[in-house]
């Protein structure tokens, strides 16, 4: 085995992509040199797209990299991670990127309501992620810290978020039940 | 909350994209309304965005046009907008590196940070810290320590995380702050914690004692954070490594605690990390197992995927370990995640039993086309393992490994096949005929050169030996019509080993080589005139020295005896024979099953060992002459490991000397040695030469000495010796902490264990691919046939083992592996004997009887190329009297 004690490390994240359902790029920040290049960028997302747009499985080995991804409506998620890394930090930060956007865009994850509000997807990943290292994995205070405009947040009460979180988190398991 | 970026998008639909058709030129434009008065924020947020967007995009900004707008942009800090200033400062850590004097908004941020807004401060810490190098980040040390204790969670994270971030560039202003950090480590908020400990690990890795420390720390009070628990499984799993301590020490009971864990991702690193440490037995194995097994019933989709991910990396060194989770993988192996699947099916692979083989590789079949290289390769990988466990199976995995050979695949994927069938045709001989003909049909459309040539080699090598060789000759000619330059080479190689071996193909070979003459790449028209000429000789003996086996020498070793040859004329013609031999074997197959995506690196062609030595020998005037060196043998330890002076010796055997090499190691730092020399008193008739001390050998570094012995040349049956050993020296006593040492010292001795000089010492293995044609090359002029009885030996297995070490000849056509069940074996062995003139070459071709029984009979033929030498090599194989393995004349 090529690595068999990983070196202790905070940095996990080695990019973050958001696709729209043709693939196209709405979102990538990469956080090291794996593809150092636009061009080489662009290829992986092709691939990794090719590869995760039918399947509705939550994960991925690509390129000897640990791939996590969800998608919803026309968006696909994706937190990629080097193979060795635990899956479920990398999980973790999926998770909390979703349900993150899923708050401030009030449950209407989907391409229109995200390009509408890209300055809060900015900040929202600049505070779950900061070169790498996973900066925050609770959604309830990355929405705190992006803190959008008082008129843009009309409903901060969160027993509405949670209300939000059940119906997206029961329409998942939904989606995932239909498929077996 | 709907913005109205820009209305004909809007009505254009509903898929449309604000942002689509943005011109960089336009957006920079825009930014022109930053300088206005009063700001308006709403409107400059979306500029900034759109700037922003574009950079994520990956449009390319020029640095004039990025330092515009980055200047306009710092005007926006006069805005008291939140949203505004937070998308500032993203544009600010997005722009250091394209524009220029980013440096400016050193002083607004550093405002924000120390500010009263919370929701400033920690964003502009990180923006500080992007955009400040050593020298500035002594200027705002201060703010940073408090940033760093700052009881407000987001702040303190990212000073931490800024800090980390610092560290490759500054890490002594960053050192500084450790004491601030450990407080932070004691924060009550989980990713406080989590950062602070990575921090503190980053600043204390170099220091074992402090990371020890650290950990002890840690564990015993507890943490909150599940990241943090995670980060400490894997300090404490490398200090594990690195000290190598045991697994009853507090750090492994520490990360097996850990299994209980309430949070799934812990119990999954620490079980993951258990699994991952070299020498686990089986038991302390068991617990992470049982964990994982749970989780192969998760409903997430991730935490089944890393289970079985690493339950199939268990599989691969404790097979048995896993079967206790068969059950569950079996109900993985429909899983919708292909992933999963594979895994599950491979991981089922190496743990189940030969009964459930086809039902496995149907269920596989069934989706292998959907499941991405890096599957693919980890499914030829399990298959490849499971041939060598279950060879019956072989008929069934070669169909399989077929049609996986004409599906799509890169380059990797279908390696791996092409490995996995040559082995089990290497493993199965009565694999070999299916398995050569998916090969034909496999390089009849192949578009990787090194594949293609692999397979020629082989079909020249196995071809000729089937029972109808003629059907591969159309293959392998089509190579020749239809390929680039370096498979129609290898393909007239191939041919021409068809035509050696067999006569009745000869006159068609012929015909063909005759039309490759005319090609009109060179390589390929030499070999075809070459191959040509030899077999129109019809001599067993040329065919065997140039067609079958061919040369045996290293191929620096020639390249530099060539050079040396142009560099001084002479007379006499190129002897081959002066060129060292090549040492390693060259067929190395069975490699460890490498993990999921390795992507290997392009083999280089590095001297070998001996070459290495070679050259360190040759700078030495004292050994100027000897010839050249005909074999170094591997180290042999002459001290126990832990003791003062650590001595290993590597023997050097030349055409009528030897050189033993002395690598000693001094271990006590209140010693200098100087002058350091091992005496060596021979039992035989061997003369001692000359010694080469080591003039100093300090502390923990090593150094070598060495001793020239000449062999005796008139008694060629004292091939045996055993020296006793004494190293002498001067030791001078000297200052632990600064090394400097005394004026005066005093002559001592430490007496070395005996070395001994055996009958492997003196022959060189040399690998012949086509061992009949080498025994008949040498012909039955000088034979010889003893049988000798083998004492203390209890299987076949061990009788052959020990044949091979105690002569060190080559074996080979892999006769050192003996078939299970036999009980009687042909060992083909080959090597080459030291001498003045080089060496003659020696097969050697031995029988067990059959009924091996310990201490029967075995019958062992040689035969040489030079009379004399054969007296000298039976009588060696006599020897008796060694230690490890006897011979006895019946």
């Amino acid at each position: 085995m090529d690595s068999p004690i990983l070196e202790p490390s905070l940095y996990t994240v080695k990019a973050v992509l958001i696709l729209d359902n043709d693939g196209d790029r709405l979102y990538a920040k990469y956080y090291d040199d794996t593809y150092p290049t636009v061009k080489e960028q662009k290829a992986f997302e092709k691939n990794i797209f090719n590869k995760t747009h039918r399947t509705d499985s939550e994960i991925a080995l690509l390129e000897g990299l640990t791939v996590v991804y969800k998608s919803n409506i026309d968006l696909f998620f994706y937190v990629i991670g080097s193979s060795h890394e635990n899956e479920l930090m990398l999980m973790a930060v999926l998770n909390c990127l979703f349900d993150s956007l899923s708050q401030m865009l009030r449950k209407n994850v989907e391409r229109r309501a995200l390009l509408e509000n890209m300055e809060g997807l900015f900040l929202a990943v600049d505070e779950i992620v900061d070169g790498g290292v996973i900066l925050e994995s609770d959604p309830q205070q990355v929405v705190h810290r992006v803190a959008l405009r008082g008129d843009d947040v009309p409903l901060t009460d969160s027993c509405i978020f949670s209300f939000i979180h059940i119906t997206c988190s029961s329409f998942f398991s939904l989606r995932i039940s239909t498929l077996f | 909350m709907i913005k109205k970026f820009d209305k004909k998008d809007e009505e254009s639909g509903s898929g449309s994209n604000p942002f689509q058709h943005l011109e960089k030129s336009a957006v920079l434009q825009e930014a022109r309304i930053f300088n206005e008065t009063p700001i308006n924020p709403r409107r400059c947020l979306h500029i900034l965005t759109k700037i922003i967007y574009l950079l994520n995009q990956g449009e390319h900004f020029g640095t004039t046009e990025a330092t515009e707008a980055f200047f306009a942009m710092t005007r926006l800090f006069q805005s008291n907008d939140q949203t505004l200033r937070r998308m500032c400062y993203l544009t600010i850590k997005e722009m250091a590196n394209i524009s220029e004097d980013v440096i400016i908004v050193t002083s607004s941020l550093t405002k924000d940070m120390t500010g009263k807004e919370d929701v400033y401060r920690g964003p502009a810490i990180r923006a500080l810290c992007r955009i400040t190098d050593t020298t500035m980040l002594q200027a705002i040390e201060r703010y940073m320590k408090q940033a760093i204790v700052d009881k407000v969670p987001s702040v303190s994270s990212s000073a931490l995380v800024s800090s980390l971030h610092m560290v490759k560039m500054s890490y002594d202003v960053v050192k500084r702050w450790v004491n601030e950090a450990q407080e932070a480590a004691s924060s009550d908020n989980i990713m406080v914690q989590y950062h602070a400990l990575g921090l503190l690990y980053h600043l204390r890795k170099n220091d074992r004692l402090a990371v020890t420390k650290m950990l002890n720390k840690f564990t015993k009070s507890g943490l909150k954070s599940p990241f943090a628990y995670c980060m400490l499984i894997r300090i404490a799993s490398k200090l594990l490594d690195e000290t190598e301590g045991g697994h009853d020490s507090p750090l492994f009971d520490f990360i097996e605690s850990c299994l209980r864990n309430k949070n799934e991702m812990v119990v999954y690193e620490a079980a993951s990390a258990i699994v991952h440490m070299p020498n686990c037995t089986a038991r302390e194995l068991a617990p992470a197992v049982s964990v994982l097994q749970l989780f192969c019933s998760s409903p997430k989709a991730a935490l089944r995927y890393a289970a079985v991910r690493t339950l199939n990396k268990v599989a691969m060194k404790h097979p048995s370990a896993v079967t206790a989770c068969n059950l569950d993988l079996e109900n993985l192996i429909t899983d919708s995640n292909r992933s999963i699947a594979t895994l599950a099916i491979t991981t089922l692979l190496k743990t189940g039993s030969e009964s459930s083989v086809d039902r496995l590789m149907k269920q596989i079949s069934s989706f292998v086309s959907e499941i991405s290289d890096e599957f693919k390769v980890v499914v030829v990988q399990a298959i490849s393992a499971l041939c060598q466990k279950y060879p019956r199976k072989h008929s069934v995995m070669m169909n399989f490994l077929s049609n996986m050979l004409r599906d799509d695949g890169g380059f990797e994927y279908k390696r791996a096949i092409v490995d996995c069938i040559i082995s089990i045709i290497e493993e199965n001989p009565e694999s070999k005929e299916t398995g050569l003909a998916h090969l034909c049909e496999f390089i009849e459309d192949c578009e990787h050169t090194v594949l293609a040539t692999k397979i020629l080699h082989l079909m020249g090598k196995e071809g000729p030996r089937t029972p109808q060789p003629s059907k591969y000759i159309r293959f392998i000619f089509n190579r020749v019509v239809l390929e680039s330059e370096a498979v129609r080479a290898a393909a007239v190689s191939a041919l021409a080993k068809f035509g050696a071996q067999n006569d009745d193909l000869l006159p068609s070979v012929l015909v063909l080589l005759q039309r490759c003459m005319m090609d009109s790449d060179d390589e390929v028209r030499d070999r075809a005139t070459f191959y040509m000429n030899v077999l129109q000789q019809k001599q067993k003996a040329l065919n065997a020295a140039y067609i079958f086996n061919g040369l045996s020498v290293s191929i620096p070793g020639l390249e530099k005896s060539l050079h040396q040859y142009t560099l001084e004329p002479s007379e006499k013609p190129f002897d081959m024979k002066t060129v060292p031999l090549a040492t390693a074997p060259i067929t190395e197959q069975k490699t460890e099953i490498a993990p999921v995506a390795t992507s290997k690196l392009p083999e280089k062609l590095a001297p070998s060992r001996q070459d290495i030595y070679q050259e360190q020998l040759a700078a030495i005037p004292e050994f100027q002459g000897l010839g050249p060196l005909f074999k170094s043998s591997e180290p042999v330890q002459l001290t126990e490991a832990e003791t003062e002076y650590v001595v290993r010796c590597i023997k050097h055997t030349f055409a009528g000397h030897m050189v033993f090499q002395f690598d000693c190691t001094n271990t006590l730092n209140d010693q200098l040695l100087q002058k350091v020399v091992v005496q060596m008193e021979p039992s035989e008739a061997y003369e001692v030469v000359h010694c080469v001390p080591a003039p100093s050998l300090p502390y923990s570094q090593p150094g070598s000495c060495y001793t020239l012995i000449r062999l005796p040349d008139d008694d060629p049956t004292a091939v045996s010796c055993t020296f006793s050993c004494t190293m002498k020296y001067l030791v001078r006593d000297c200052d632990p902490n600064t090394g400097e040492p005394d004026d005066d010292g005093y002559d001592d001795e430490y007496v070395l264990e005996d070395l001994e000089v055996t009958v492997a010492d003196h022959i060189q293995k040399v690998l012949k691919p086509n061992f009949g044609a080498a025994w008949e090359e040498v012909g039955d002029e000088f034979e010889k046939e003893e049988t000798f009885a083998l004492a203390s030996v209890r299987t076949l297995d061990e009788a052959v083992g020990n044949i091979i070490n105690f002569l060190g000849m080559q074996p080979c056509e892999r006769s050192d592996k003996v078939p299970e069940n036999k009980n009687s074996h042909v060992l083909f062995l080959a090597g080459e004997c030291r001498g003045s003139s080089g060496g003659p070459f020696v097969p050697l071709w031995g029988e067990t009887p059959t009924g091996f029984k310990s201490g029967t009979p075995h019958h062992l033929t040689l035969r040489t190329e030079e009379a004399s030498r054969m007296r000298g090599e039976t009588s060696s194989s006599n020897l008796k009297k060694s230690r490890r393995f006897s011979f006895q004349a019946p």
